[in-house]
């Protein structure tokens, strides 16, 4: 099968090739000492040693742990789990209300025009932007492994890390959605001299409950799977529960936690969708 | 934008909306009693124990620059592993699409889609550990584990980039005499190549978070190094790498924020 260019040189391969095999070449050429750094080594995966011992654990996970005096513990872990989540989020929104109120353009007075105290707003502002940052950009687990030092293994930790994590995630979006919505009866307010808070109660809150609402339920969902995570260094719940049977080598027991943390998961995702379309 | 009727609708009184209000928050009191939590202990438990001076020990970071040439590697550790996981992950997101898609029959359709649902199912901190067993310690258990759970996500991702495509250029390549593997490079491949591009960036974007995290079970990168230093009580140093992950995940959100913003303009 032969095509012709427009100078009638018949093309017998891919006309782009050349361009295309350096292409390929430079990205091998940074690739490599990526590979290096991640030591990256395939044959690894075939040492027969780390086939034994990977194997003899997995061979467990079928048939999962059934005795019941387990899965009396993993109940509880995973009730304990569903209140880290929770209680994590009702938190998490103490922090995320002033912060968020605090960070909202909608409710600046100095937008309007210049106030009294201008360098000050603005200041306090920046200060909880930046704080903000700090709580969200650091990542749920290592503000567990960090409070676990302070509170020692359990479920404080777990709902103190997953407490700032979504303060601050919830926050972020808290100010962005009083952004967002129809922000001129506020400003009204603002203008005739009502104070911020008031502004904020009467002139936003009533068009943007729904939205609020309803993704801070979206958060306790995934706030579920994060409680669960966290308790990989020891913060309490399945994930605890989890990485002890791990450590263990209890393939069985592994297998049971994962499927109740399937379940959960799905359970968590249904009871959210179920609030949230009541609350449309 | 609320309207008149929007209004209106709001000042009714809805008897379902407060039983629903009054269950979370009666539930919400319950989680805190379940657990032995009570909110206000925990400002009296920082005035009584002596944890001020461990905290006060993370803010004086080691900057030395033997420290610093150190954690600059973890962080090009982390990138790496971020990197290869997710090119390794769409490689074998493009093989698995194809039959999600449905292109080699129904069975293969329903096999496929419960091995992507599975593998992005079971959480990354899971496959790192059962990676380590693997393969033992260090960031190629960790590169396994993210290409295992993004192959996943792509996979159901791509299958359906694939499933929504027009097969008009495909088709027209193998009436015109190709082969199935040439249709598919040249007549389908360029056509859905710039959203499974966009996909493997945003997922490479979530993978540079876990990919710092993924240590704390012995995957490499940063969150390795935190643990360590952690476990041997030098807050200084793990208080450096903390601020590390801090920039790294700055850097990022700003960067494809930027990405994004372009896009959007781009596209009018």
């Amino acid at each position: 099968m032969k095509h012709h260019s427009s100078s009638g040189r018949p093309y017998i391969s891919d006309p782009a090739a050349s361009s295309r095999l350096t292409l390929l070449a430079v990205s091998l050429v940074i690739l490599w000492p990526m590979l290096e750094l991640a030591q990256f080594q395939p044959w690894l995966l075939l040492n027969p040693e780390n086939i034994e011992v990977l194997g003899n654990f997995l061979v467990q996970f079928i048939p999962p742990n059934t005795e019941a005096d387990f899965l009396r513990i993993v109940l509880v872990a995973t009730i304990e789990t569903l209140a880290m989540a929770t209680a994590g989020i009702a938190l998490a929104i103490l922090i995320a209300v002033p912060l968020g109120l605090t960070i909202s353009h909608s409710l600046s007075i100095s937008r309007i025009g210049p106030g009294s105290n201008y360098l000050l707003s603005k200041f306090i502002r920046y200060i909880a932007r930046f704080l903000m940052l700090f709580l969200r950009g650091i990542p749920e687990i290592v503000w567990a492994l960090l409070l676990v030092r302070i509170f020692g293994l359990g479920p404080t930790a777990g709902v103190l890390a997953i407490a700032i994590t979504y303060g601050g995630m919830l926050s972020k979006v808290y100010s962005e959605i009083l952004e967002s919505g129809n922000t001129l009866p506020a400003r009204a307010l603002l203008v005739a001299g009502s104070g911020r808070l008031a502004a904020f109660l009467y002139g936003l809150l009533p068009s943007t409950a729904q939205e609020l609402a309803s993704y801070t339920v979206y958060r306790w969902e995934c706030a579920v799977r994060a409680s669960v995570v966290a308790g990989f260094v020891g913060a309490g719940g399945l994930g605890q529960l989890m990485d002890q049977s791990m450590k263990m080598l209890n393939g069985g027991e592994v297998s049971t936690i994962l499927v109740v943390f399937f379940i959960l998961v799905l359970l968590a995702d249904n009871i959210s969708l179920l609030i949230r379309k009541q609350l449309e | 934008m609320s309207t008149l009727t929007d209004l209106k609708i709001a000042r009714q009184f809805c008897i379902k909306c407060l039983v629903i209000f009054f269950t979370i928050i009666g539930l919400t009191i319950w989680s805190f009693t379940f657990l032995g939590l009570n909110p206000i202990r925990f400002f009296s438990f920082f005035a009584d124990s002596n944890i001020a001076p461990f905290i006060a020990r993370f803010f004086s970071p080691d900057l030395s620059t033997p420290y610093l040439l150190r954690i600059g590697n973890g962080i090009l550790e982390t990138l790496s592993i971020s990197a290869i996981a997710t090119l390794l992950a769409s490689i074998i997101s493009i093989g698995l699409a194809l039959p999600t898609a449905g292109r080699f029959g129904p069975t293969a359709k329903s096999i496929t889609r419960f091995l992507c649902n599975f593998l992005r199912s079971v959480p990354e901190l899971v496959w790192a550990t059962i990676m380590v067993l693997a393969v033992g310690l260090g960031p190629f258990a960790g590169t396994l584990a993210l290409t295992l759970h993004t192959a996943g996500v792509l996979g159901r991702l791509f299958g359906e980039t694939l499933e929504n495509h027009p097969t008009a250029n495909n088709t027209a390549l193998v009436n015109s005499g190709s082969g199935r593997v040439a249709a598919f490079l040249y007549g389908t491949l360029p056509g859905i190549y710039p959203q499974l591009l966009s996909y493997s960036l945003y997922r490479w974007e979530m993978n540079i978070r876990m990919a710092t995290i993924l240590g704390f079970v012995g995957a490499g990168g940063l969150g390795q190094m935190l643990f360590y230093e952690l476990s041997l009580l030098r807050e200084p140093k793990a208080s450096t790498v903390i601020i590390a992950m801090l920039l790294l995940v700055m850097v990022v959100d700003a960067i494809s924020n930027k990405l994004r913003a372009a896009q959007l303009h781009s596209m009018g």
